[in-house]
């Protein structure tokens, strides 16, 4: 009994509670771009997409190691020439709209642009006519 | 006035409505999974080094012989891959075969990760930068994909295999034995 605690203890000891990867980040996951034009582009969309690990920061505000190495694709894939819209679309066709915080119009989300358009013609029509129909009356009286 | 009060029951339905909608799914359980978008389409190019010492690494290549895989990836670092150690191995003996990518890890450490917890792996490649990762549509570790014979992306599993997943996994299997 005593040394079936006890090798459990030493297996507590001997496995080290490594929750992340233990090799050091990516080359661009801390290092900006020389060019500040590129970076100051790298930067804006990095700001824009989600961290797949704590969903609810940018990559640019994550710690998480998978924030990081996305941060090194994203520097590595503009100062290689692509644009920051075709790595969104990159992204997008691999993990859907939820990796990118900029609103896309899609099947999906259209009603979200549509409805507000929607209520405010609604909303301007409704105020148009009694506009004029208590001009009316005020002739009338 | 007859109008107007119809107006008003509208605009109540609306609101009841609308919070019904809101109480349904919130009550709904959250789910933190971002599924891959790759289902469906072939898999990405890549060519990765080996891992670890005793197994080959991966390309995309290895999956076009016509025989359906599973797609493992893993990470020696990565606690709850060990808990699905056991259920690779009960996959493998039911007959799958099973590729891996081990994401930012060193050799040395897969391979002892492989010693103490099993190797179910024919191939195992390594991804230093989630390159692969990323290419797939995957959000982390433990994530398992089911790959066709053609090399096309079938199905997702993300997090631990449990033991409740095993059947699962291998209907999957045996489904994408038929082309698409």
């Amino acid at each position: 009994m005593l040394r079936a605690l006890l090798a459990a203890l030493l297996a507590l000891i001997a496995v080290p509670l490594l929750a992340q990867s233990n090799v050091p980040p990516a080359p661009y996951a801390y290092t900006q771009l020389d060019d500040p034009r590129l970076e100051a582009e790298a930067h804006d969309l990095m700001l824009t997409i989600r961290c797949l690990q704590c969903q609810s920061q940018s990559i640019a505000d994550s710690d998480a190691p998978i924030a990081g190495d996305m941060r090194h694709q994203i520097r590595t894939r503009i100062a290689a020439g692509e644009s920051p819209e075709a790595i969104r679309a990159w992204l997008i066709a691999r993990y859907g709209d939820y990796i990118s915080y900029e609103p896309q119009i899609s099947s999906t989300t259209w009603p979200l642009f549509v409805l507000p358009v929607i209520l405010l013609l609604a909303a301007g029509t409704i105020l148009l006519r009694r506009f004029r129909g208590n001009a009316g009356k005020g002739d009338a009286a | 006035m007859k109008n107007l009060r119809i107006g008003l029951w509208v605009m109540a339905v609306i609101a009841v409505g609308l919070f019904a909608l809101f109480a349904f799914m919130l009550a709904k359980p959250k789910n933190d999974f971002v599924a891959s978008a790759m289902i469906g389409q072939p898999m990405p190019e890549f060519t990765l080094e080996p891992a670890t010492f005793d197994r080959p690494g991966l390309a995309t290549t290895d999956f076009a012989d016509g025989q359906p895989r599973l797609l493992n990836l893993f990470g020696s670092w990565c606690i709850p891959c060990r808990a699905e150690a056991q259920t690779l191995e009960q996959l493998e003996r039911s007959g799958a075969q099973i590729y891996a990518v081990a994401l930012r890890d060193r050799p040395e450490d897969v391979a002892r990760f492989l010693e103490v917890y099993g190797n179910p792996y024919t191939r195992v490649g390594r991804d230093d930068l989630s390159e692969t990762q990323f290419a797939l549509g995957a959000s982390g570790v433990p994530e398992t994909f089911v790959i066709d014979g053609q090399g096309v992306i079938r199905y997702q599993h993300i997090g631990v295999i449990a033991e409740s997943d095993v059947a699962t996994l291998l209907e999957q299997l045996r489904l994408a034995r038929e082309p698409l």
